[in-house]
């Protein structure tokens, strides 16, 4: 048994040690040697095509809508491949170049200056944004229709696994945390747990439907962690706001020096903080150390085959890992980003103790 | 560090999608679904109880029917023992009222046979009184000529013999 998976091996070496050569060949030697900084913040990026496996020329073209200085301009993303520049009415677009300071962006030239338009382009994570969209509103109303006609049977296969995830988030955060109030933010807070969960796993597929590092891009997360920060404070109650400007600390803490408001003042803006950098850094973390490992191969082509080999399977090896331990990764991020939405918006809508107490008690003698 | 600068397209069309995902799912997706997972629990909870009331009832019905039984079995019991009883009494009837009959049969014939004895011994009576009275009359022609003194002394004579019978 040990032989024959050790000559299996040895076969993967050789295999991947003759494969590995001939696109680190023809791949980069015409553009000199591997830019690896390049190719990670690539992959990490964003970009005005979609990249398809097996080629590094075509790509799936996408609309670039931008509103330059003379008003909106829509046209494919093929226009601008490879330097090109594109020449629409009386203005000219191209991507700019390494050396700008708008680069791998979508620029208009005006007398010979580059000047950033207004863009707001279909991009490859734009449109990973909208495929997620429809992934999850596929998935959600595969439910709400199971429930609309099929009654009272159990959903059996992905449905049951979804309505699962969906109790497992409204029974096990939403409603111990935030009680009798939960009917009223659990449609936010289960479309942000499947909104993130779709991303973070469509992310981990390498090829057309995913590839994006969607959650992994600070956009994305920031506007997640916006809405948060928008319920919670728009619906905080008046014990919310005392307990941020007139906190219950001993009076010097808050005069003549306001040090306890200031630091409740600055804590409203690092929970939105905390929950942008969380989740992106977890995700974007996730793809780079999976891209650096797949780089490595490439980086040690240059040693000779052997070292190749040894390095490809390692690699491949470590890759496999990774990419498992983002599927848990991509499920934890998503659960600990809406756990903690929960737990902000509980804190900012709770009523306070006074009145709280006064409820219990009137709870209380009503039993 | 073009990481860590939101791009606005991005940020502007992120917003976009997720406002109409939530209304999406707010309007037609989480109402429906929280509202047939908790009909669904109302349901089970309905069948549990249900069930446990139908349990409770068919322990109840097998109790019931195996007190029915135990009371069909001493019923029959009892008609049997009463059967039995009753036909002791109807061949106890049947015996004394069979015997009664006999008897009157028995005293009928008894009756009978007296009274044919009593014709038979009367006839018996004639026939030898006159038998008898034959011979007298031949025996003693000659002495008694008067025919009634004759069947006097005849007659006296047959009562004595009666009497002596």
């Amino acid at each position: 048994m040990k032989k024959i998976i050790l000559s299996l091996l040895f076969a993967c070496v050789a295999l991947i040690a003759g494969a590995t050569e001939a696109p680190a060949a023809d791949g980069h030697e015409e553009s000199g040697e591997l830019k690896v900084k390049e190719t990670i913040f690539e992959h990490l990026g964003d970009g005005y095509g979609w990249e398809v496996p097996f080629n590094h020329h075509v790509r799936i073209p996408l609309p670039v809508i931008v509103w330059g200085t003379d008003g909106l301009h829509v046209f494919s993303s093929r226009r601008l491949e490879h330097g090109y520049v594109y020449r629409d009415g009386d203005v000219e677009f191209k991507i700019a170049g390494a050396d700008s300071p708008y680069k791998g962006k979508v620029v208009e030239i005006k007398d010979g200056e580059e000047i950033k338009p207004f863009d707001i382009s279909i991009t490859k994570n734009v449109c990973a944004v909208f495929i997620s969209v429809f992934v999850v509103i596929w998935l959600i109303m595969k439910v709400a229709r199971w429930h609309q006609n099929q009654g009272m049977k159990a959903p059996r296969k992905l449905t049951g696994g979804v309505e699962t995830l969906i109790m497992f988030i409204y029974d096990g955060v939403i409603r111990p945390t935030l009680k009798e109030r939960a009917p009223r933010f659990a449609p936010y807070l289960l479309t942000v747990f499947f909104f993130i969960l779709v991303m973070n796993l469509l992310g981990l597929i390498v090829i057309f439907p995913g590839g994006a590092n969607l959650t992994g891009n600070i956009a994305v997360t920031l506007v997640l962690a916006l809405l948060t920060f928008f319920i919670t404070n728009l619906c905080g109650t008046k014990h919310y706001w005392k307990e941020i400007f007139n906190p219950e600390v001993p009076w010097w803490l808050k005069y003549p020096l306001p040090i306890m408001p200031v630091i409740e003042l600055f804590g409203m803006f690092t929970k939105p903080a905390a929950l942008t950098v969380r989740l992106f850094a977890n995700m974007m973390g996730g793809h780079m150390i999976v891209i650096v490992l797949t780089l490595l191969i490439f980086i040690f082509a240059a040693m000779g085959p052997a070292v190749t080999g040894v390095t490809a399977v390692v690699s491949i090896i470590f890759s496999v890992f990774m990419l498992l331990i983002d599927v848990l990764v991509s499920f934890i991020q998503a659960y600990v980003f809406t756990m903690l939405s929960t737990i902000f918006i509980s804190l900012s809508t709770d009523k306070g103790h006074a009145e709280h107490d006064a409820h219990a008690s009137a709870a209380h003698e009503k039993a | 560090m073009e990481l860590f600068t939101p791009d606005f397209g991005l940020v502007f069309w992120m917003f976009v999608s997720f406002a109409i995902l939530f209304f999406i799912l707010w309007k037609w997706g989480w109402p429906a679904i929280m509202k047939g997972v908790a009909d669904r629990a109302d349901l089970i909870d309905k069948g549990v109880e249900y069930a446990q009331n139908a349990k409770e009832q068919l322990d109840h019905a097998r109790e019931e029917a195996e007190k029915q039984i135990a009371q069909a079995r001493q019923q029959q019991a009892e008609m049997l023992r009463e059967a039995d009883r009753m036909k002791t009494q109807i061949i106890e009837e049947a015996r004394s009222a069979a015997q009664s009959e006999a008897k009157k049969v028995m005293d009928a014939a008894k009756v009978s046979i007296e009274q044919e004895r009593k014709a038979a011994q009367a006839q018996f009576r004639d026939e030898v009184s006159d038998f008898a009275l034959q011979i007298a009359q031949k025996v003693v022609r000659r002495n008694l000529a008067d025919a009634s003194a004759q069947q006097e002394l005849v007659g006296s004579l047959l009562d004595e013999m009666e009497k002596q019978n």
